[in-house]
């Protein structure tokens, strides 16, 4: 088999891979390649035909498509090369790609390489909702694919379980192509999306959302023909007597995302539990030197436009990595404490300003995001409000770290 | 009318091994199954095991035919190119008080014929499988497994390239006439045929009543399965069983590796009311959990991918519990008639020697007579991503079709996809494609691929929007276009 050589290989041409390959290549690497396994670049974007994107990093607000073709422009005006149609079959710990496309099966050997695979949507086996297994169960993110790119109509009375931002923006599409969204079902005591989309894709549609309720069984053999919905107690038990039938003939399943780290696993990378992808550095990489990790792959995001931001760090360290062959080291740990489900990065280097990412446990008004190491504050900040589906982002300059040991991350009143 | 020599009814395993058994001799053969693929009933439906037959009553119909069966199979899935692996079984005891039942097993199987049989202690078993606990086994190193997908549909294959109609969506609502002059309808018309087989599994006993037979009642007993990522799948090495519940209509909840690199968890045994009640529960659910973990504690309910049932043709009701007897035998009531009826597990195992006995059977009334021409050697599909690189570099070398991967987490190309959608019976639903190609049985379920075998159906083979579907007619996964405009698909 033919083998190549690169600088900086990037795996996935979404909006991840779309802003580490032109980064890595405008930071100097010379040989880059981005490797998009779909017949086009831009990944899910291109079918999120609604706007809200670039907000905080073009200052507008535009659709998906929009978006990646600002950052596929960008791509071009770098002369960064990428090829189309092309599967990465395998990654090895040494930095070897088995990619296979059409053309022709080849390996590649990077000097560095970026994950950008994005994710992929939990799905009805995933949940174990009881019942046959008719057709007309789609995931959101499914039914945004047939419904914008295909122009495929899949059902005409739906049934939401699960409130994430797919799930609500669809309840609203749907509703303007004259399918009657009949109502969300979420079995959080709080919506999973962002507030501006329950406002926008519910309310303002009159689509009931329905709180610690989920569905506890599917109707039909051939097609769905409805659903049970049930209400839910604080450990997720089904209230007795709570079941109620709701006719559909679909259900649109918007239950969460998980990082595909497949590739990632064949080249040793260690993943986090919580949230299901890499753990990395302050330069994005992960625990195989040489490979980083940026985007949904990474840890699922609210916004696209802290994807385009994390995902150029990413580019420009892998850039610096394939150059020198090694970057500086990361002592000091980051650990998550009280009100927190998970903070990136898992440890610093302390070189330079660090931009954190972390989720909150749970929604609450008037609250305080703390980082502490040993013993000491060493940043406090007020939020209004905190909620898990929004992503807290907060820097801090490289002054503010300690030399090692650990730095400590709170949410408190 | 169509007039045919030997109509068989059902598109089961056993069914599709007697179409294809019978077509080497002077016969012409009619297949007929209600459902829109073959393998559609509890043929596809379960632990996909090749059992040996250490836990069936000696000197039964059912011993004898699991036995040859078993001898068969390897042969026969060599010859059509379908999977076989003989992977063994332990069945393992989880206390001191469970082990004189391994041993009842082995007295059982060691005079049913089934060789290799052994009893290991607790550290073999810890040697043999790590991850699994257990303080002793029952060793049997002939047991394997298969894809009862794939068999079914290349017995129902090799049947049509030597001859035989398989008749798709062709569910039988009536029989009249006598031996010689046999007249079934059927939701697709009419055909004659002299001698009939009724291979119906759960609904033989209603093919049975068409006919006026009316000594038989089928007891419905759903069993329930989990599959658990491959991901996951080196967990174990071999089949892991427990020691079989005493009297229940199962064998208990074991841990079966697939042929596809994943685990299978199940099956539970209940008896349900209806027979196509196929429909997985919460209350099951938790259980199968539990008793998995506690033979095989690295499970997690997070390796779950897919849950599905499958119902047991048993002729025992839940009065009874246990097995009962295969039934295979012509009555008075209606001669030239042949039914099989309570063929439940070790039905697959047992199909291909049961084939033989039907072609005795059919040999009683008329002449078998060798046609000459008859061949079951077969080519399978290429799976692509069991083959090393240098061999899968090649294959994109020769047809680009391979290199273009359509499913990512099964690693299917455009290429075997082509070959599922083209295959010999004409199935074109979502799911015949998955169970020949595999895509959409993967970790996402077809999210990522789905869309794009909705492309190829529509574009390269103009099968229309509303007729693409999951499983058949009544199954259609879209409604119609969006604002139904005039538009159509590019071709």
């Amino acid at each position: 088999m033919h083998t190549t050589e690169v600088d900086v290989a990037v795996i996935g041409g979404g909006p991840a891979g779309l802003a580490a390959v032109t980064s890595a290549k405008n930071a100097g690497a010379e040989r880059v390649l981005l490797i998009e396994r779909d017949e086009r670049l831009g990944g899910i974007l291109n079918q999120c035909i609604h706007d809200g994107f670039g907000t905080k990093v073009l200052g507008e607000s535009i659709t998906g498509p929009e978006y990646a073709q600002i950052y596929i422009d960008k791509l071009q005006e770098a002369k960064a090369d990428f090829c189309l149609n092309t599967m990465v079959l395998d990654l090895t710990p040494e930095k070897v790609l088995t990619v296979c496309s059409a053309e022709g099966m080849r390996r590649i050997k990077a000097g560095a390489v970026v994950l950008a695979m994005g994710c992929r949507e939990r799905t009805r086996g995933a949940l174990g909702i009881p019942g046959p297994r008719p057709a007309g169960v789609y995931t959101a993110g499914v039914v945004q694919n047939y419904m914008n790119l295909r122009n495929i109509m899949v059902g005409r009375q739906v049934v939401i379980l699960g409130s994430g931002d797919i799930g609500l923006i669809m309840a609203r599409r749907l509703t303007l192509e004259g399918a009657k969204v009949e109502c969300v079902a979420e079995i959080l005591p709080y919506p999973s999306g962002l507030a501006r989309n329950v406002v926008q894709c519910l309310e303002d549609f009159g689509i009931p959302l329905y709180l610690s309720t989920t569905v506890t069984r599917i109707h039909g053999t051939g097609r769905v023909k409805g659903v049970t919905l049930a209400q839910v107690g604080p450990k997720w038990g089904v209230k007795s007597g709570s079941q109620r039938f709701v006719e559909c003939d679909t259900l649109m399943l918007s239950v969460g995302l998980i990082p595909e780290n497949e590739l990632s696993k064949k080249a040793g990378v260690a993943l986090s539990p919580v949230t299901g992808g890499a753990i990395v550095d302050d330069w994005f990489q992960t625990s195989v030197p040489g490979i980083f990790s940026c985007g949904n792959v990474l840890h699922v995001h609210d916004v696209v436009d802290y994807v385009t931001l994390e995902a150029e760090a990413a580019g420009r360290s892998a850039a610096r990595y394939a150059a020198a062959g090694s970057l500086p080291s990361s002592p000091i740990k980051v650990k998550p404490g009280q009100g927190v489900r998970y903070v990136l990065p898992y440890q610093i280097s302390g070189e330079d300003a660090v931009e954190f990412s972390l989720r909150a446990l749970a929604p609450e008004k008037d609250r305080h995001v703390v980082f502490r190491s040993n013993g000491q504050v060493i940043r406090k900040m007020r939020e209004l409000m905190v909620a898990p589906a929004q992503m807290i982002r907060v820097k801090l300059r490289a002054d503010r770290f300690p030399k090692e040991g650990e730095i400590t991350v709170e949410v408190t009143e | 009318m169509e007039q045919y020599d030997v109509a068989v009814i059902g598109g089961g395993v056993v069914g599709c091994a007697i179409a294809r058994e019978l077509t080497q001799y002077r016969l012409k053969v009619a297949l007929l199954e209600k459902e829109a693929d073959v393998c559609r009933g509890t043929s596809g439906k379960n632990s996909a095991v090749v059992h040996t037959g250490f836990n069936v009553k000696t000197g039964s119909l059912k011993a004898r035919l699991n036995v040859a069966g078993a001898r068969m199979f390897e042969g026969l899935c060599a010859e059509l190119d379908v999977p076989f692996k003989r992977v063994g079984k332990l069945v393992t005891a989880l206390t001191e008080a469970e082990v004189p039942e391994l041993h009842k097993l082995k007295a059982t199987g060691d005079a049913n014929g089934v060789p290799s049989l052994e009893i290991v202690d607790g550290a073999t078993v810890k040697k043999m499988e790590p991850n699994v606990g257990g303080v002793a086994a029952l060793s049997v190193p002939t047991a394997a497994i298969t894809s009862p997908f794939h068999l079914t549909i290349a017995l129902a294959e090799v049947a049509v390239a030597n001859g035989a109609d398989v008749l798709l969506q062709a569910e039988v609502t009536a029989i009249s006439g006598k031996e010689g002059s046999f007249r079934i309808t059927t939701r697709r018309g009419a055909i004659g045929s002299k001698l009939v087989i009724n291979s119906a599994g759960l609904y033989s006993d209603h093919v049975a009543r068409l006919a006026g037979v009316r000594r038989y009642k089928v007891y419905p007993c759903r069993g329930e399965y989990f599959i658990i990522d491959s991901a996951k799948g080196g967990l174990i090495k071999h089949m892991v069983y427990p020691v079989p519940p005493k009297g229940g209509p199962g064998l208990g909840v074991h841990l079966t590796p697939t042929i596809d690199g994943n685990i299978l968890i199940g099956p539970s045994a209940e008896y349900v009311r209806r027979k196509d009640d196929v429909a997985t529960t919460r209350a099951v659910a938790r259980k199968l959990l539990k008793e998995a973990q506690e033979i095989l504690p690295a499970i997690s309910p997070r390796d779950v991918i897919a849950a599905y049932a499958g119902i047991r043709a048993k002729t025992t009701p839940s009065s009874v519990g246990g097995f009962g007897e295969f039934i295979i035998e012509e009555v008075p009531e209606c001669p030239g008639m042949l039914h099989l009826v309570g063929i439940e597990s070790p039905g697959l195992t047992a199909a291909p020697a049961i084939a033989l006995d039907v072609a005795q059977w059919v040999g009683r009334h008329l002449s078998l007579v060798p046609n000459g021409h008859f061949t079951s050697k077969r080519n399978g599909a290429v799976t692509f991503r069991d083959l090393p690189p240098e061999k899968q570099a090649e294959l994109v070398a020769q047809d680009p079709d391979y290199g273009h991967i359509v499913c990512r987490c099964e690693t299917v190309t455009r290429k075997e996809l082509k070959a599922a959608i083209e295959n010999p019976l004409g199935a074109r639903s979502l799911n015949s494609i998955k169970y020949r190609a595999r895509a959409t049985m993967g970790r996402c379920q077809g999210g990522f691929c789905g869309p794009r075998v909705v492309d190829m159906l529509v574009n390269e083979y103009h099968v229309p929007l509303t007729e693409i579907s999951l499983k058949g007619p009544s199954s259609s996964l879209f409604a119609g276009e969006v604002k139904d405009l005039t538009c159509t698909p590019q071709r």
